[in-house]
């Protein structure tokens, strides 16, 4: 689809799902800055809204940016607008004729569509609307089941679903241009995948983050915390090249228990590798290791293109590091057996943070992201309390909520510069990190608002290196 | 574990102040095809210690001639590519162990997969 030049300026509508509200616009500035163009909304923009009139883009940015979106449903080529059918009426007549007629000609085919949010139509309702538009001067034939050409009338009436007005409160008309992927969330779900674990991120959050992390062809992504691979699975999806870590054993290698209902034991080939088979991915699995995200494995170097990864809160899983302890037993003659597990320590959420931030700054390639989530205890959250690094710029910072007092953030951060020596310390002394300081603060304050005894005797086998 | 991973990896036992590259001491060694990409092969080539990579490829008796010195103008040339694909992504030790070049640890490959956790008293 060759866009012409005088194409390159017309108004673009987005139809965003009416879902993960926060993640939607962080995605869409994404998506469009990997095409290194800028998000330029026009008119009266509301980020809450499902409907956004974008500027200064082309076709092919449009076609592009939906081809990864699992927040937008769809893109049209805005030819009309308004609060009333009259004003829409105004505003097609003043479209520019010359941009129309390509898809009006005698012999071409197409449909409207009616689309109606917080409002359902009846069947006339909708013939009546299209009937309306016999203003525009189609000379094509009517074709419902394989158009050339699809256009749409699109109705917001608000996001009240207890006061859903007679009338909508915006109207659009538009030429489609390309749906966005949420068929992903459903091919992708985690009910299908081979491999999984307790806590395997969802389809689509996974895309959501593969996309704030701008993860895209040929490029070298980086899981420290890497489960069962969910990440991966996306990122790979789009075309990178992916490796991750994990401490646990049993995890990496596909042992142990199943996280399925009707299932004891995970069978044969059930690791990550085999995930990325499933979706005809495997060329991108460069590798996963059994490793601790505290140490120092890997050589200093801006190796990975992007970090995307879900570190463990304790809540699910356990958080561990290994580490030294008193109590440590060794065999008679100073030899470990080859099973030995080295004893793992718990690994505070602070330091988990502080390890994450550094490490980007060291391994990320410049304008390389780092993707993460932070759990926040709501009463007591504010911006603050997002850990910073001077070599990376906080790009996003976007809030799931989880139950009336916690939820978790996704941060999205991008490396600017290269670290310096004074850089390593220079979180140490900031008093945003307070918060997470100490013990794991987050998991105490999840517990206490469930109950109170559990969190005490939680606490304690934390203590006791489980 | 493909020799793009072990280029990148290091020993990190307590002390040591050489820890690489990881001697690689493999068992059993496979060669599993992958779709030749030559725009990743080239993003990851400044990435590499190259020196590390001939070394290691010729550990495993796959070599693929490769030279001692990057070659200038390898954008174009997809046969020389075409040997750092195999190198880089093909050629996977499934059993074996890497070894710190400094302390001796031995980190084990089982399934492919290394494992780089220390015990206590090493990290």
């Amino acid at each position: 689809m060759a866009a012409s030049g005088s194409k390159s300026c017309l108004q673009y509508l987005f139809h965003l799902a009416h879902d993960h509200l926060d993640f939607r616009l962080p995605e869409i500035k994404s998506l469009l800055a990997l095409r290194l163009k800028p998000f330029h909304p026009c008119g009266d923009f509301k980020e809450q809204s499902p409907f956004w009139c974008l500027d200064c883009l082309s076709e092919e940015d449009v076609c592009t940016v939906m081809a990864r979106s699992v927040c937008a449903k769809s893109a049209f080529e805005l030819w009309g607008h308004g609060r009333t059918h009259s004003e829409l009426r105004t505003s097609l007549l003043n479209y520019p004729p010359e941009k129309m007629s390509p898809y009006m000609q005698k012999g071409s085919s197409y449909r409207i569509n009616v689309y109606t949010f917080n409002k359902t139509l009846l069947f006339e309702d909708r013939i009546k609307k299209i009937d309306a538009l016999d203003y525009l001067p189609f000379e094509g034939t009517v074709s419902l089941k394989n158009p050339q050409h699809i256009f749409c009338l699109l109705e917001d009436y608000g996001t009240d679903p207890n006061n859903i007005p007679e009338h909508p409160n915006y109207i659009y008309f538009g030429r489609w241009i390309a749906d966005g992927q949420r068929e992903l969330i459903r091919s992708y779900s985690v009910k299908n995948r081979h491999f999984i674990g307790n806590t395997s991120m969802d389809a689509g959050l996974s895309f959501i983050m593969a996309n704030h992390a701008k993860a895209k062809d040929n490029d070298l992504v980086f899981d420290p915390f890497v489960g069962t691979g969910s990440l991966l699975v996306a990122c790979s999806h789009f075309g990178a090249y992916v490796c991750g870590t994990d401490i646990d054993y049993n995890t990496i290698h596909g042992k142990g228990r199943s996280s399925r209902k009707n299932q004891k034991w995970r069978g044969p080939d059930e690791n990550i590798r085999a995930n990325l088979r499933q979706y005809g991915k495997e060329d991108m699995y460069v590798d996963v290791m059994v490793s601790d995200a505290s140490k120092p494995v890997w050589r200093k170097a801006a190796l990975f293109d992007a970090i995307v990864t879900d570190p463990p809160y304790g809540i699910r899983e356990s958080t561990r590091r290994t580490g030294s302890h008193k109590d440590i037993i060794k065999s008679p003659d100073g030899l470990y057996s080859e099973s030995h597990v080295p004893v793992s320590q718990p690994y505070h959420l602070s330091d988990i943070f502080t390890d994450l931030l550094s490490f980007a700054a060291h391994h990320l390639v410049l304008g390389g992201r780092l993707v993460y989530w932070l759990p926040v205890h709501r009463p007591e959250y504010c911006e603050e309390m997002v850990p910073l690094h001077p070599c990376l710029l906080l790009i996003s910072n976007c809030e799931q909520t989880l139950s009336s007092h916690t939820s978790r953030r996704l941060i999205t951060m991008e490396k600017i510069k290269e670290p310096e020596e004074l850089d390593s310390l220079a979180h140490l002394s900031d008093p945003r990190f307070i918060p997470y300081q100490g013990h794991n603060a987050f998991r105490e304050k999840y517990f206490s608002g469930l109950n109170k005894r559990s969190a005490k005797d939680d606490t304690k086998s934390d203590v006791s290196g489980k | 574990m493909k020799l793009l991973t072990h280029n990148m990896l290091t020993s990190h036992v307590k002390g040591v102040t050489k820890g690489y590259p990881l001697l690689i001491k493999a068992t059993e060694v496979k060669v599993n095809e992958v779709d030749f990409n030559p725009k990743f092969v080239c993003r990851m080539i400044p990435k590499l210690e190259w020196s590390a990579l001939v070394q290691a490829a010729d550990q495993l008796g796959h070599r693929e001639d490769l030279p001692g010195e990057l070659v200038p103008d390898y954008e174009k040339n997809e046969d020389f590519l075409k040997k750092v694909h195999r190198v880089l992504l093909e050629v996977e030790v499934i059993e074996g162990c890497l070894q710190c070049p400094e302390s001796g640890r031995e980190f084990p490959i089982s399934r492919g997969i290394p494992n780089m956790l220390l015990n206590e008293d090493e990290a």
